[in-house]
């Protein structure tokens, strides 16, 4: 049965206001019952008020041969980390 | 001029209560132990979590009314009293919840019919004068809401599948008909019960549960067979020869070893 099944990554939601993370891939059919897994596999302990889940097929993936190229660049730049501005003491939750 | 005087409405027996509570217990219990069976087998490893959860909600539902049934009786029987220390003839469960998994078509069959009833009976119940049962019932219709969600998906995507598919669940619902008509006609206590502000009324439960298996239905290109009534009563204690097997399964553990805790 699941050989015809299609794979769907699963996004949550954990709490209102933060973004949907990955957490995982359900086999489904469709994208109503893929849903219904992802629920049943992934909020079963109140992890989530949101679902996403989108065709693995769907997504497009970096190249790790290209990893160096696409990353390595970024190692000496270390002015685009914003670890040099003083944060005022009344700023919180920055 | 005086205000007009409501008439009072009657008060329920305790006993009356009791039969009745049990009634909605032992059928989410009975269901709940059916889905249980389906651990292991389901088709997928998907499907076998989605089985366990709706399982695991129905045992939940009949946990909360069997120790509401047994603080209404009043003769010290806790849950555990009620759920193993039974016989089949003290079982109150409609007879659509004993039915036999058969394939996985014919469980989703049985729990679409079920679910249905289910749902628009806790829906309904969320306003009974017994306020316990209301408490109960405003949890449950969440539960009811997604396994009606489950089972109408499933019904729709096998009825309107393969043709393997298609004839499977079309010989499912005609065979499973039969029992559906005890969830909709009232009987004496069931009509005892609405009188009291206890149980929604019979008449308005039937309609909109014909309404919504009559869409899905159609949505599954399945015809609806026409209306059978069949004398079968489990919840008057008149079962199927399948709820023996069931607790023999169900109450094996708890007679074999009475008290035994882990």
């Amino acid at each position: 049965m699941t050989e015809d099944w299609l794979l769907y990554e699963v996004f949550i939601r954990s709490r209102s206001g933060l973004e949907h993370k990955h957490v995982g891939s359900v086999h489904a059919a469709d994208a109503r019952m893929a849903i219904e897994h992802a629920r049943d596999t992934y909020t079963r302990r109140l992890e989530g008020v949101s679902i996403w889940v989108v065709r693995s097929s769907e997504i497009v993936a970096s190249d790790p041969e290209e990893a160096e190229a696409l990353f390595e660049p970024a190692r000496d730049k270390i002015y685009r980390h914003p670890t040099f501005y003083a944060i005022p003491e009344e700023v919180k939750n920055l | 001029m005086s205000a007009a005087i409501a008439p009072e409405r009657p008060h329920a027996t305790a006993e009356e209560r009791f039969e009745y509570t049990l009634r909605l217990a032992d059928t989410s219990l009975v269901a709940g132990q059916r889905l249980a069976e389906w651990l292991g087998h389901g088709p997928a490893l998907e499907e076998d979590l989605a089985l366990g959860n709706i399982a695991l909600d129905l045992i939940g539902q009949a946990r909360l009314l069997l120790a509401l049934a047994g603080r209404i009786e009043g003769r010290g029987r806790d849950e555990d009293a009620l759920a193993f220390w039974r016989d089949a003839g003290q079982f109150r469960n409609v007879s659509l919840a004993e039915q036999p998994n058969g394939d996985f078509g014919q469980t989703i069959v049985r729990q679409c019919l079920l679910d249905a009833w289910q749902l628009e009976t806790y829906a309904s119940l969320a306003g009974s004068l017994e306020a316990e049962l209301a408490d109960i019932a405003k949890k449950a219709v969440k539960e009811c809401r997604y396994h009606w969600r489950y089972s109408s998906g499933w019904l729709v995507r096998l009825g309107d599948g393969t043709e393997e598919s298609h004839r499977r669940v079309g010989a499912a619902v005609q065979d499973l008909w039969r029992f559906t008509d005890e969830l909709l006609t009232p009987d004496a206590l069931d009509a005892r019960m609405t009188e009291c502000g206890i149980a929604p009324p019979a008449a308005a439960i039937r309609e909109r549960w014909e309404r919504r298996v009559a869409g899905v239905l159609a949505e599954a290109k399945l015809p609806q067979p026409a209306r059978s009534h069949y004398p079968w009563h489990g919840k008057r204690g008149v079962h199927t020869e399948a709820l023996g097997h069931l607790l023999a399964t169900l109450q094996h553990l708890p007679r074999t070893y009475p008290g035994v805790s882990w």
